[in-house]
């Protein structure tokens, strides 16, 4: 049997959460919201610094005890220039393209993390080039990885 | 090890951008439908469910229950799984294992998506930490393109090469009635002028948003040659994770550590050596041109960094030395929940020779693999004649 007219239903739903951020969020992004300060834990088996930091290390598996401040100069290990529209996932409005988007490897970690990057043009980009974290003013800092505005290149290509 | 299980049915739907003529339930059921009718089977004859697809693609909690009805599980175990863009081959493995493990003769697999009735986009955010990479998530699309720059930097693959994929990928789907895009006459040229999404990525670099489902029947030994003259019996398969943050390895495409642990794996134990000799064919789960290039490496079809040579040489096209993705595969065709079960459907079609304007004359040995979520991949050995 075919339906001659399908009908489609709409349905609009606004749900709202809150996630407990967890110690280690917690600690990390009262520094960064506070201090500007960022920072990872180091793996007591395998001795990698990882960021975010975590009480197992993602590598090996072994426990992590010592905190240590990294960044806020880091590298670009991978990179692209987003041109596609995106509905930010925290403002619920679609995010202004182009934008620079990338791994970074904050000096003192061994991992990586993803951010935004200012330049927003791709061919004066490469991996390898040294960026540094630019951070909001201390009074629209909430404590969240959006406190730091996005990265911006300390060479030129 | 227990006993011998194998795919002896398989059934897709009809695929495109949008199935505005059914609903998720209709769909599902054409899927089953066919993949009952291909070998007489009956819902009688059904031990037990194996369903998954994304949940919050489509905003539905507990889809197995509108479900239940139109694929005949009502007073039947039903098991559902929701692992991303896996799950479709963890289907298969799922039903492989409560088939081999003695608990039920004939288990029906499904898998299936409706990308075009939900948020496709913003749901898969959610597979971002809230705290770590949500705030900071540039779509699927951004995300993975910061992978392909990495596999870009250790491999030297260009754009004409991954356009190459593009195109073996949309030119073999013409050959697949249930394949979503069919472009008998789209070029290098074509790929390369397709808008940029994120560079290095290109429209048609990209998967497809398709609806659509897929169902499989696995039976046990015994059961299975009753159903078929040639099942395609599961000879190994294989899981693995990798871990929560995409940073920590900054090579995550170059160097895929679950699908080098899952197919070392099934190679082993399936006796594979080489595997671009001893396999046959491969349906491997690929997103974006980029993808298949760095798999082929990772899947040991060829040395670190000569991806991109594999595809200049026509090794991976339908008349090459290993076919890689006669169906079209996810270029073509890629409801997400449904994907990676038509990658092991796919395959066992190629071992049951019954691919049609696709088979790959005299296959005996497929490889097939899922991968999706946070790098989750299953990766399957089938094999054709005896178990």
């Amino acid at each position: 049997m075919t339906a001659e007219n399908p009908l489609r239903l709409e349905y609009v739903a606004n749900f709202e959460y809150a996630y407990a951020a967890g110690r280690y969020a917690s600690r990390f992004m009262t520094a960064l919201r506070d201090e500007a300060k960022l920072h990872g834990t180091r793996c007591d088996e395998c001795d990698v610094v990882l960021v975010p930091p975590r009480p197992v290390c993602g590598l090996c598996g072994g426990a992590t005890s010592d905190w240590l401040e990294v960044g806020p100069t880091g590298t670009i290990t991978g990179y692209t220039v987003v041109e596609i529209p995106f509905i930010d996932p925290m403002t619920g409005r679609e995010r202004p393209v182009p934008y620079g988007f990338a791994f970074i490897r904050l000096d003192g970690a061994d991992t990586n993390i993803y951010h935004f990057l200012e330049e927003n043009r791709h061919d004066h980009l490469e991996i390898g080039m040294s960026v540094e974290a630019v951070f909001k003013p201390p009074d629209e800092r909430t404590g969240t990885m959006a406190d730091i505005v996005n990265f911006r290149t300390l060479q030129e290509k | 090890m227990g006993r011998a299980a194998a795919v002896v049915a398989v059934g897709p739907t009809d695929h495109a951008s949008r199935r505005l003529d059914v609903s998720i339930p209709e769909m599902v059921r054409e899927a089953v439908d066919r993949c009952l009718a291909s070998k007489d089977l009956s819902f009688g004859q059904i031990d037990a469910i194996v369903i998954g697809n994304m949940e919050l693609f489509e905003g539905i909690n507990l889809p197995e229950l509108w479900m239940a009805t139109a694929i005949g599980a009502a007073g039947k175990p039903m098991y559902k799984l929701n692992n991303g863009g896996t799950v479709g081959a963890s289907v298969a493995v799922a039903a492989d294992h409560l088939v081999s493990s003695g608990l039920y003769d004939t288990v029906l697999g499904i898998g299936y998506e409706k990308q075009s009735e939900g948020e496709t986009q913003s749901a898969i955010t959610t597979v971002g930490d809230p705290a770590w990479e949500r705030a900071v998530m540039a779509g699927a699309i951004g995300n993975f393109a910061v992978m392909a720059s990495t596999y870009v930097a250790a491999s030297g693959v260009t754009p004409e090469q991954a356009a190459q994929v593009a195109v073996k990928s949309r030119r073999n789907a013409c050959r697949n009635p249930h394949a979503h895009l069919c472009r008998p006459d789209i070029t290098v040229e074509q790929v390369l002028a397709s808008r940029v999404l994120a560079e290095p990525v290109r429209l048609l670099d990209m998967c497809p948003s398709s609806d659509g489902a897929c169902a499989i029947v696995v039976a046990a030994e015994g059961r299975a040659e009753q159903v078929t003259p040639r099942p395609a019996w599961f000879a190994a398969t294989a899981t693995a994770h990798d871990t929560q943050f995409m940073g920590d390895s900054p090579q995550r495409l170059a160097r895929m550590r679950s699908l080098i642990a899952a197919s070392d794996r099934v190679y082993a134990k399936a006796g594979i050596r080489d595997p671009r000799q001893d396999l046959d064919v491969a349906e491997i789960y690929e997103p974006a041109t980029y993808a298949e290039l760095a798999m082929y490496e990772n899947l040991r079809l060829c040395d670190w960094g000569e991806g991109g040579a594999l595809i200049d040489e026509g090794v991976t096209e339908i008349d090459g030395e290993i076919p890689v993705n006669p169906s079209g595969g996810v270029l073509a065709t890629n409801p997400v929940g449904a994907t990676a079960l038509i990658r092991v459907a796919e395959a066992a079609l190629q071992v049951m020779h019954e691919a049609g304007d696709h088979q790959i004359a005299d296959a005996d040995i497929a490889l097939a693999t899922g991968y999706g979520g946070n790098a989750w991949t299953e990766a399957l050995i089938l094999r054709g004649g005896r178990p």
